[in-house]
């Protein structure tokens, strides 16, 4: 944990100095908009039978999305896990369309084809949302392969779990960032967990799970992932480095989610004590913490803060009406976007079968 | 007409494309400096470069991967894989990603990407070397398989699969790289999902794909000559998307089919392919449909009889005289 000062330090980081109240206030919006999404998703999930599969919460991570990509240029990538409500609303997208995703509506951001674990918005540039456990790593270096190939000065953040940096695919990823110099950043949103297992019966480190960059010649850095004005201030190195340079970085994140790994995950509440949660909510909820700041700072005032929160309750209600309302998919609808060329009928679309049905 | 290697009708494909379009690049182990593992990128660095022939280490999931993400940004890769074999490394980012991303994202994502290489066994490499994944990786929606026997086909359906918006796997094969073919200098495409009537005949359907037509054009060779049995030989050359008419047309025809594959029988190309003649063309048949595939277990290194594992053209002349 750092010291007060420390704290003040990153309040007055260069990155953060010039940042208007209309945006601190912003970042409120945004992590209130996610909190409040959530436990509307989690409400309907457990009661309205209308939300199938696996539903992963972000609650308590929100300042780590929220942080990272308050730095981003219209240039970036981001892509992710399969935690990804906050990158998802964070890039810009609508809780209307991630909730009829949920709910596996035809107004979905994936037309009701993707589900939870995976939300895409390419068109803001954000390249999901991927359910494998690091199967997405090398897609975001692929993204930052892209930019550089194009001669784009941009980045890619890739965010991770720590139940991801085991995979042998990350490890061969950071090989190639490496090797190659791409401008990509990894993310592990180190929230201590992988499923149920705890980080010190799940990986082997010296130091913690970034310092394996070393080995691969990346810089690295870890921080703590509760203040935006600590997130922000670590982060922009690294996305200097990347847009600059066109060097790679791993930053861990130390962070904590409030649920279980899923909402189906049925020792959510075995592998971690009752006080380890609550010690968290109470003291290092990242909302709870920023709104103190910003209270503190004299840049809104608690009428204010209600009204965001109620806000975000709202549109989060909304958009439970919005998917409840909306059409489910045509059964026809199984049988598109499988091939752009069949979905466009283009020559290439019409030559051969291409479904094989009884 | 010139006469060509397979090899070379390859590679003047990727130097086509790649001079075509500069979002094509290609990506894979020795690709670049060593000029291919088996070749066939042979002089495509020292003409295009560094930033569009790549060398990459050891690490198909990872150069497999980036070439997912790179192709969702617009690039068109072409990953060799110096074999197919090795796929399976990288199974997830194949299967997972270039796969299923476009349906999850609901069609928001297009991944023009085309992985080849060889996939074939007869080389005596061992097991770990001599997969023939078409079948596996045919059976995924999302995914194409093309497997050209000729050095005709194997220019053309490369040129149409760089070009394509989707993901397709080539399948190429080691043993054909160095046979020749007569293939025009003009340029030509072919398109995936039409297979191609290799020779007529009205007495029997040999339908197969990739190396396999070749065994299959030997033993309609000795069935004329030996038999006075005119077999038809059909080349599917692509297998998702499938054919089905011109297989049918000539089941059809012929009233009889025996099936040449040299993937292991089980759940192979050719079981596909049965299962399409009874249900669409039972009542055409005169026999029951047979099949000739690559013997039941993991490829056997011995020289001599790693031969013999693989279809023959004796096996399918002894399988046609079953039920001709």
């Amino acid at each position: 944990m750092e010291t007060l000062l420390e704290k003040e330090t990153f309040a007055s980081a260069e990155v953060n100095h010039g940042l208007t109240p209309e945006r601190k206030i912003d970042f409120l919006r945004q992590m209130l908009r996610i909190r409040r999404f959530e436990q509307a998703a989690l409400k309907q999930y457990q009661t309205s039978g209308q939300i199938g599969g696996f539903l992963h919460l972000y609650s308590g991570q929100e300042a780590v999305a929220i942080g990272t990509l308050s730095l981003r240029s219209e240039d970036d990538q981001v892509i992710a896990g399969y935690r990804t409500h906050g990158q998802a609303l964070a890039m810009g997208m609508t809780m209307n369309e991630c909730m009829a995703e949920l709910f596996g509506k035809a107004t979905g951001c994936s037309k009701g084809k993707g589900g939870s674990m995976h939300l895409f918005a390419p068109d803001k540039n954000y390249w999901g949302g991927h359910g494998v456990v690091a199967g997405h790593t090398p897609l975001g270096l692929g993204l930052a392969f892209a930019l550089k190939y194009k001669g784009i000065k941009g980045c890619c953040l890739c965010y991770l779990g720590d139940g991801a940096v085991n995979q042998g695919v990350y490890q061969a990823t950071l090989n190639l960032a490496s090797l190659w110099s791409l401008p990509v950043i990894y993310i592990i949103e180190n929230n201590q967990y992988s499923m149920g297992t705890s980080q010190e019966r799940s990986s082997a480190y010296r130091d913690c799970l970034a310092a394996r960059a070393e080995g691969y010649n990346i810089e690295w850095d870890r921080f703590n992932g509760e203040d935006i004005y600590e997130v922000r201030a670590k982060t922009w190195p690294a996305i200097q480095r990347a847009r600059e340079e066109s060097r790679p970085t791993v930053l861990e994140v130390a962070t904590y989610r409030y649920y279980g790994h899923s909402v189906s995950d049925a020792n959510a509440k075995k592998y971690r004590s009752p006080e380890e949660i609550d010690n968290y909510r109470k003291l290092h909820d990242p909302i709870q913490l920023w709104q103190k700041r910003l209270l503190d700072e004299g840049v809104m005032t608690e009428e204010q803060a209600a009204e965001l929160d109620a806000a975000a309750a709202a549109e989060a209600a909304e958009s439970v009406r919005f998917a409840g309302e909306s059409p489910l998919p045509d059964k026809t609808d199984i049988f598109s976007d499988v091939y752009s060329e069949v979905d466009r009928q283009t020559p290439a679309g019409q030559t051969g079968k291409f479904f094989f049905n009884d | 007409m010139p006469v060509i290697t397979y090899r070379k009708a390859l590679n003047d494909a990727l130097a086509e494309e790649l001079a075509r379009d500069e979002n094509v690049f290609i990506i894979g182990e020795e690709v670049a400096q060593y000029n291919g593992a088996y070749k066939v990128t042979e002089g495509l660095w020292q003409r295009f470069g560094d930033k569009r022939v790549l060398d990459t280490p050891i690490t198909e999931a990872a150069f497999i991967g980036l070439s997912v993400g790179a192709s969702m940004m617009g690039l068109h890769p072409v990953v060799e894989l110096m074999f197919w074999s090795f796929a399976f490394v990288a199974y997830d980012q194949i299967v997972n990603n270039a796969g299923c991303i476009r349906y999850m994202s609901g069609g928001q994502i297009n991944l023009p990407l085309v992985i080849r290489g060889p996939a074939n066994g007869g080389t005596n490499v061992g097991a770990t070397h001599s997969h023939t994944p078409e079948s596996i990786l045919a059976s995924n929606p999302g995914i194409k398989v093309v497997c050209p026997a000729t050095a005709y086909d194997a220019k053309g359906l490369m040129k149409t699969a760089i070009r394509d918006n989707d993901p397709v796997f080539v399948m190429e094969n080691t043993l054909l790289y160095g046979e020749t073919w007569e293939v025009p200098t003009d340029e030509y495409l072919i398109p995936l999902g039409v297979a191609d009537v290799k020779r007529e005949g009205a007495d029997i359907s040999l339908i197969a794909h990739g190396r396999a037509v070749i065994t299959s054009l030997k033993a309609a060779e000795i069935l004329a000559r030996e038999h006075n049995i005119r077999a038809e030989v059909v080349d599917l050359r692509s297998i998702r998307p499938l054919d089905e008419e011109t297989i049918l047309r000539s089941v059809r025809k012929t009233h009889r089919a025996v099936l040449v594959d040299e993937n292991k029988p089980f759940c192979a190309v050719s079981a596909q392919i049965a299962t399409t003649i009874q249900e669409k063309a039972f009542d055409d048949l005169d026999a029951p449909v047979l099949r000739v595939c690559t013997l039941d277990a993991p490829a056997i290194y011995s020289p001599p009889l790693e031969k013999i594992q693989l279809p023959t053209a004796e096996r399918v002349v002894e399988k046609v005289l079953s039920i001709a």
